[in-house]
């Protein structure tokens, strides 16, 4: 016996058995068994939510939920792919928006049927709190949305799993824009820099570095003085 | 095996090393290189400086041109379909704008289409995965734009070009840097949020080779925030969108100008037409080539598509014999091996150290002097941190962030880079993590102009396919901003294009027959066939893609 198939660990993959090596995240553990993806498999590193998986282990009743490409495969378990999910989207434009408390609850009416059940927290592969991020949408709190949700992958997951029938996903999406177009102002610097731009500040110099050869253009290179990390300074700045 | 807090009893003892020499190291500074220093480490140890796994092009625009043995397999290749395959008379899309590819460069390119006179209707983009499925979803440290009194547009060119070994299109750095403070002010109307200090400033920070704080993020998820956003506004303009369908050749119209494409729906595996008066190419990169074997943070489509297509069309391609090594992808664990360690964590202050806890180069360095250096300290001088599956790592100290930054940095800045660790039972806030380079960017692609012109009628490119903004080795936080710009420039010149044109007549994919003679008479006798569009991990390939054999 090699050492590859001492370690075989048995996965169920929508019910079929198949041995594959332990140690594998659930998406390289369905390519050995054979699969290749076309849906089902996108970033590969936890940040696109193509991969939302539904799983049971061994002996338990407990339904779970994960990304395939950041969770291992275990010994026992039954799993299945979430290609898609139908959640529900509106349609609106920021711009001719004035966000006020009812907002969010004036596109998503169904906020208000959530009965706080916390199944959308506890289904999150990001661990997001995403119940209470409803409960602040019906509140109509933007910016506590936008905390509370800005590490959402849109994965679906919740969606599938809420018995109110809320998209929340698709809520914080909108809270997260609106609390930025309206309530965190453009910095005084970028607008000043852009009128210096328009006004062709920078032309002239660039116009003369781009006339340089090679080696000129090396020396203004190395010339060049670097701004330092000061020490303590750098996030509180 | 046994684990504590996630690392092997080996591991755990450089880990003590490093803890010991901390607090000496926290009060260090390390030289940056000089010139000199930098040639060398990149001649010896920089894994594009190794003529043997390259080769020359033997047909086409570039002949003559080197790229590494991969990338000339996909070009000397023979197409999916040929000629008679397809009923060119029967259009099943009948559009101004084609739009190839779902990732941030096409989907910026539709919104100003949009905004330029191409109606949502008129547009349609066909993409291989999901809308979004691409590398600009993965982008973690930051966008780049000198917008500090401190700092200018002119500092960002020099940065730029010289981390581009001088090789870069000046009229593209140009574009680039100018346009970099209006895209953040677009993105702010969109209502995408960067990270701002208390006074409502931007919270700025280096990365490798950029000489002022310049670098904007969202926590650690700054592509993915910039993403979300464009990706909401595209759906609420209503513009069609076709999913898993890529593009598989580009089609021409009688007179020589790219006139659409044919499409190849990949689950119920039909062919569509597509008739465009203009054409935006925005299929990204090839890491999942797995250039030299190395593993890749890239997403599962990035098979360099786009590059086969334009390059079969006749586009003149660019400073494709040069890929991007990110000097951090994750080396440990073994599930997560070769995804992204963003540069924010050495921005923020985490220091690479060796087995022995030595602090061994600048943290700042250009990345493929940075990527250089760490082959270097593991194969040159024997100094990596080797896991149980053989592979050896450089530690990026990040207990240090939170000494420096103060407690709950880490949650604060970098809690996507948290989650992944503590998922497989690390905690970053406490012990180092282990890196090693990893596949990361492709440098070079089809050339444009400063308009995102290709050099082929009809046909625009913006973002990773597209090759002259980053020279020989891009910089942090260009890649965003590069997608952003031209895929912006990419979709006004397409839309002033389309505007001025009537309907395409006869669509041909002549070029292509013509391509297969010229691989004919080049000598070339292969089976394999490109577009790749998907990459095959199944079976034991999927654990074939482990480093253990870099030099």
């Amino acid at each position: 016996m090699t050492e590859e198939e001492k370690n075989m660990i048995t996965v169920h993959i929508m019910g079929k058995a198949h041995e594959v090596p332990a140690g594998l995240t659930i998406m390289k553990a369905m390519e050995y068994a054979g699969y290749q993806f076309i849906r089902g498999s996108g970033c590969r590193a936890g940040f696109c939510g193509a991969c939302a998986t539904v799983y049971r282990l061994a002996g338990e009743y407990k339904l779970r939920t994960a990304l395939a490409c950041q969770t291992a495969a275990e010994d026992g378990m039954f799993l299945t792919q979430l290609p898609f999910v139908p959640a529900n989207r509106q349609e609106y434009h920021v711009a001719e928006i004035e966000p006020g408390p009812g907002t969010l609850a004036e596109y998503f009416p169904e906020i208000t049927r959530c009965v706080s059940c916390n199944t959308c927290t506890k289904s999150c592969p990001q661990d997001l709190d995403v119940m209470d991020y409803i409960q602040m949408s019906i509140r109509g709190d933007f910016e506590a949305v936008s905390k509370l949700s800005f590490d959402c992958i849109q994965c679906g997951l919740c969606v599938a799993r809420c018995p109110a029938e809320i998209s929340h996903y698709h809520v914080a999406q909108l809270a997260r824009r609106l609390y930025g177009k309206y309530q965190s102002p453009v910095p005084q610097h970028l607008m000043t820099r852009l009128e210096e731009i328009e006004a062709g500040k920078f032309d002239e110099a660039i116009s003369e570095l781009k006339s340089l050869n090679a080696t000129e253009l090396e020396e203004r290179y190395t010339a060049r003085e670097i701004e330092k990390i000061e020490r303590g300074e750098v996030m509180d700045e | 095996m046994k684990l504590i807090g996630g690392y092997t009893e080996e591991m755990r003892e450089s880990i003590e090393k490093v803890e010991k020499t901390r607090d000496r190291r926290m009060k260090m500074e390390f030289e940056a290189m000089s010139m000199a220093e930098r040639d060398e480490v990149l001649n010896k140890y920089h894994p594009d400086y190794k003529p043997e796994l390259k080769r020359t092009v033997s047909l086409g625009p570039n002949k003559g041109d080197i790229a590494p043995n991969e990338v000339v397999d996909l070009l000397e290749a023979h197409p999916l379909i040929t000629e008679k395959d397809i009923d060119l008379t029967k259009i099943d899309y009948d559009v101004d704008l084609l739009i190839i590819g779902g990732g941030g460069g096409g989907t910026v390119a539709a919104l100003w289409a949009n905004d330029n006179g191409i109606p949502a209707e008129n547009i349609l983009m066909v993409t291989k995965l999901r809308h979004g499925d691409a590398n600009s979803m993965m982008a973690q440290g930051g966008i780049q734009a000198a917008d500090r009194e401190e700092d200018s547009p002119i500092l960002h060119y020099l940065d730029a070009i010289g981390g581009g070994h001088f090789a870069n299109k000046p009229d593209l750095v140009e574009a680039l840097v100018k346009d970099a403070p209006f895209i953040l002010k677009w993105h702010e109307e969109l209502g995408v949020q960067y990270d701002k200090n208390q006074d409502g400033t931007y919270m700025e920070r280096a990365g490798g080779g950029t000489s002022r704080f310049r670098l904007h993020s969202s926590k650690d998820y700054t592509g993915m925030e910039i993403m979300r956003v464009i990706r909401d506004e595209f759906r609420n303009r209503e513009i069609p969108v076709l999913e898993f369908t890529p593009a598989i050749e580009l089609l021409k119209d009688d007179e020589g100008n790219v006139a659409g494409a044919v499409l190849y729906n990949m689950e119920t595996e039909q062919y569509f037409v597509v008739r465009a008066k203009a054409t935006v190419l925005a299929t990204g990169g090839f890491g999942r080539l797995h250039i030299q074997q190395f593993p890749t943070t890239n997403h599962y489509g990035a098979t360099a598509d786009g590059l086969v297509m334009a390059y079969r069309a006749g586009a003149k391609l660019r400073d494709l014999d040069t890929v991007q090594y990110h000097p951090t992808g994750a080396a440990y664990p073994e599930q997560i091996v070769g995804l992204l360690i963003t540069e924010k964590v050495r921005g923020m202050g985490a220091q690479p150290v060796n087995k022995n806890g030595e602090l061994f180069v600048f943290p700042m360095e250009p990345r493929d002097v940075e990527a250089a250096s760490f082959i270097r300290e593991c194969y040159g001088r024997g100094n990596g941190v080797e896991t149980p599956t053989g592979m050896h790592g450089i530690w990026l100290d990040s207990p240090m962030i939170e000494e420096i930054n103060g407690e709950g940095a880490i949650h604060e800045g970098l809690d996507a880079m948290y989650r992944m660790y503590n998922r497989f039972g690390i905690d970053m806030t406490k012990d180092p993590i282990l890196v090693y380079p990893t596949l990361h960017y492709q440098n070079g692609g089809v050339e444009i102009n400063a308009n995102a012109q290709t050099s082929i009628p009809g046909l625009f490119a913006g973002g990773e396919v597209e090759g002259g903004v980053h020279g020989k080795n891009r910089l942090m936080g260009n890649s965003l901003l590069d997608y952003n710009v031209f895929g912006r420039r990419a979709g006004i010149s397409a839309a002033k294009w389309a505007l001025k044109r009537s309907k395409p007549g006869q669509l041909t994919l002549n070029h292509v027959s013509s391509y297969e003679r010229q691989m004919m008479d080049a000598g070339i006798k292969t089976e394999r066939r490109s577009p790749m569009l998907l990459p095959d991990y199944r079976g034991k390939k999927v654990l074939a893609r482990m480093l253990d054999d870099v030099l």
